[in-house]
């Protein structure tokens, strides 16, 4: 055996040894019991291009979430100056990001100013100054505060999005944050996608707010605290949507997040499946209050402002339990209970990117690109063999492992296959013979100059060396870009690529090298099949 | 076997014909890429939002009935394409049009539904795509283009001198606006896998174009003094059965790939297939004549120096 040819031979068995290991899991439906410990148990991933799901884009509304807290400045102050007895004409939350607070004189706003110091230290105040008549004072959330807030929702938004999914029961779905607000969530095979994109995109603020019953629903003088809210009722026979409309309190008694527990329960008088909710201490020590306030008035049930039920209070609730019920299917019931539990999201969200794929579409795709590799690598075994002969059989043998490689390096590195992917494969089948193309005319020039076929070789391979090397920088460069920018099924591609074209040099140059090396190593070859 | 013996082709001598079609190729890409900024070509959702889906019907289902059950419930604005195997149908809407329609995609099944019982359809893939996605994704898209173009000249700007570097950058632009051309002109639609195919073939073109310069460079040392003309041509003469092979191979690839890979890479591999057959052509008859050209020009400049 010439020198060097031990190392090179190894190293191309380790890698077919290894490929074949990691690609194990992915080939053999039910792995053997023995197949434990540090073995791979991973298969290679499928985009969702190929076994079908859905792939969202979510955009949080992290003003809203910013909003939304100084809303709460706001009502805590109101609570802090009644109990102090500080009085106000408004407080209220102006633009996106200050609260302003009117006062009736001037005394007053001393008492309330140094108040707002110690209470929001971190928040700037503006001095007294007059507006319309009264003392008004700002408080402004500074932009570092602000920002926290916007990076905090993004992040609980998350946390929330992930638990409705894992209650939902979702098999390895992936949620994940990109960039500044949005959020992208892949659920792979999943059946019912509109379901679960209502389910994920809903808000599920739930909140108690009292219905004020002396303002008519269709009056034009809503008083300032109070606002229109409706009920949607489907008719289930008809289809038809009626809504209901309600005057209710602005400022709601009691809030989603004091709730423990939602569960579907039905009705046995009406065989109607309700949700069964539990607060937690300070929720039922305040629902009992406001039960016990409020016997014969009505509350509202609202969610993400509509109002799915408003009942009359007809005796104090103690302990903490309530029912909310509506026009619920079993399906809706359930949902409405799932979010619920995984709690409201601190800011709407938008779906701004959808894509699903059915699992037969997906099914179809994997099956006619295993078509056309398959079409592929005959068509290109077929040329080379007839085109160089023997030396055609030995690219064709470099360009399988090639394929083998690649698929090994795939299935160990955790990468996802997507329909492009498999697009890159097949071309690369193309391109891999390539090198040896360069390499095997190269070759034939030598001959012709009268060389000997070991001359002509390692000439051949040593000119075409930084040929090959060029070429594969050159699609390597472009498989990197594509890598960075590309999302998806695009990032497929450029994953297939790249792997392809750094393996694709390692067979060409070593891997068919070492062939030839042997062939002619008994220096009995007088002649190349080439 | 040997698909061509030695040949002695004067390549560089068409150049003018080579010229004339290349310029007419490039302007129809340029008029294709400013109809694409100003959003007047087939582009696809992911670029400037919108939906899209694709349906499988039972039975055969027309495009004009399809579009007939559509209008009836209010969804005019729509692109339709037919894929008469397994009876698909392609339904596009633009962003104002999904806008309007609040849920396009129910409203779709929901038409479909309503008009044609008696066809039942499976929905197989659902894409909408909000606006401010399209913009970024346009973004990135031309940011992704425009470093790789950079990173490929640097890169062979290094490895070659400057008038190489030119030769194969041009080489490379033209095949990138061939693809754009063909699109155009046949109407295809413009999406991200098109980006990706474009992308590829740049990186690929440069290959071919790398095998010829490759050689020609090494004869210019061989030979310093013969007319640069010559050497030219002896050069892509001597590499042209194997710029020839490796097209052929790969096309070999990308032509199963148009075949029978499906309908959703269909066009990615049309793209692909225009873009090997474009390289190998620009190759040789679009970078070697440029350098020639500005060889040429050097050597010109030179001699009145001197003299």
């Amino acid at each position: 055996m010439p020198k060097g040819t031990g190392w090179r031979i190894s190293l191309i068995c380790i890698f077919v040894l290894l490929s074949f290991l990691y690609l194990t899991p992915t080939l053999v439906a039910k792995l053997p019991t023995w197949w434990s410990g540090l073995l791979p148990k991973d298969k290679i991933h499928l985009g969702l291009d190929l076994q079908g799901g859905t792939h969202l884009v979510l955009e949080v509304d992290t003003q809203k979430a910013v909003e939304g807290s100084l809303d709460i400045v706001a009502t805590d102050l109101e609570d802090t100056l009644n109990s102090k007895n500080l009085r106000f004409k408004r407080i209220s939350r102006i633009g996106s990001d200050q609260v302003s607070v009117q006062l009736y004189e001037k005394g007053t706003a001393e008492d309330v100013q140094k108040l707002l110091k110690d209470k929001y230290p971190g928040y700037e105040l503006s001095p007294p100054h007059d507006e319309g008549g009264f003392v008004a004072l700002n408080l402004r959330i500074n932009d570092k505060d602000a920002q926290d807030r916007k990076d905090k929702a993004v992040q609980q938004a998350l946390e929330t999005i992930r638990n409705r999914i894992d209650q939902f029961g979702v098999s390895e779905p992936v949620i994940q944050r990109e960039g500044v607000n949005h959020i992208v969530v892949q659920l792979p095979g999943i059946k019912d996608p509109q379901r679960a994109i209502d389910l994920i995109g809903k808000t599920a603020r739930l909140e108690f707010k009292m219905v004020r019953e002396d303002v008519p629903p269709t009056s034009t003088n809503i008083p300032d605290d109070a606002e229109v809210l409706k009920e949607k009722s489907v008719d289930p026979t008809t289809g038809a949507v009626s809504e209901i409309p309600f005057v209710v309190q602005k400022k709601s008694l009691i809030t989603g997040d004091l709730l423990t527990d939602a569960q579907v329960r039905i009705d046995s008088q009406f065989n109607q499946p309700y949700v069964a909710i539990e607060f937690n201490s300070l929720g039922a020590k305040l629902f009992d209050q406001v039960t016990a306030a409020n016997v014969g008035k009505r509350f509202a049930i609202v969610l993400d402002n509509n109002v799915y039920s408003a009942p009359v209070i007809r005796e104090r609730i103690s302990g903490g339990s309530a029912q909310i019920s509506g026009n619920f299917t079993e399906k809706t019931a359930s949902d409405l209970a799932i979010v619920l539990r995984a709690g409201a999201l601190p800011a709407p969200v938008k779906i701004i990117q959808n894509v699903t794929v059915g699992p037969s579409l997906g099914e179809d795709s994997i099956h006619k690109g295993l078509m056309a590799g398959l079409i592929g690598v005959v068509l290109v075994v077929l040329f080379m063999a007839v085109y160089y002969r023997l030396s055609g059989m030995v690219a064709n043998v470099g360009m399988v492992l090639n394929v083998i490689y690649l698929m090994g390096a795939l299935a160990a590195l955790g990468a996802t296959l997507t329909l492009p992917g498999i697009a890159a494969i097949v071309l690369l089948i193309g391109m891999s013979v390539d090198s040896n193309v360069i390499i095997f005319e190269r070759i034939r020039e030598e001959l012709k100059l009268g060389k000997t076929p070991k001359a002509a070789l390692d000439a051949g391979y040593d000119k075409a060396f930084l040929t090959i090397m060029d070429s594969h920088i050159t699609t390597l460069i472009t498989a990197a870009v594509l890598f960075q920018f590309g999302t998806g099924p695009v990032k497929g591609f450029a994953v297939s690529l790249s792997l392809g074209v750094i393996i694709n040099l390692f067979t060409s140059l070593i891997g068919t090298k070492v062939t030839f090396d042997l062939f002619l190593a008994k220096g009995t070859a007088k002649k190349l099949s080439i | 076997m040997e698909l061509l013996g030695k040949t002695n082709i004067d390549f560089i001598g068409k150049r003018n014909i080579a010229f004339a079609i290349s310029s007419i190729i490039a302007i129809l890409g340029i008029i294709g890429i400013i109809q694409i900024g100003r959003g007047a070509a087939n582009m696809g959702i992911d670029f400037s939002g919108g939906t899209a889906m694709q349906l499988k019907f039972d039975k055969p289902m027309p495009i004009a009935e399809a579009r007939k059950a559509l209008h009836k419930n209010g969804i005019t604005k729509v692109d339709l394409q037919e894929i008469t195997e397994g009876n698909k149908l392609l339904i596009k809407i633009d962003k104002n049009a999904s806008a309007a329609l609040g849920k396009p995609a129910d409203a779709v099944q929901a038409a479909f539904k309503k008009e044609r019982p008696d066809n039942p359809f499976v929905v197989e893939s659902t894409t909408e795509i909000g606006p401010s996605i399209g913009d970024k994704l346009r973004k990135d898209t031309l940011v992704a283009v425009a470093i790789s173009l950079l990173g490929i000249i640097l890169y062979i700007a290094w490895r070659f001198d400057f008038k190489f570097g030119i030769g194969a950058t041009v080489a490379t632009l033209h095949d990138c606006l061939a693809m754009f051309a063909a699109f155009y002109v046949m109407n295809k639609e413009i999406n991200l896998l098109f980006i990706t195919a474009v992308l590829t073939i740049a990186g690929y073109s440069l290959t071919d174009t790398v095998v010829v310069f490759d050689r020609i460079r090494e004869n210019l040392h061989k030979n310093l003094k013969g007319a640069m003309h010559t050497i030219f041509n002896q050069s892509i003469n001597e590499v042209l059965s194997r710029t020839i092979v490796t097209s052929l191979t790969v096309f070999l690839a990308a032509a199963s790939l148009f075949f029978f890979g499906g309908e959703v890479i269909h066009d990615f591999s049309f793209a692909l297939l225009v873009g090997v057959l474009v390289g190998t052509y620009s190759s040789v008859f679009v970078a070697s004549p440029i350098v020639v050209l500005l060889e040429n020009r050097a050597l010109a400049k030179q001699g009145t120096d001197k003299a």
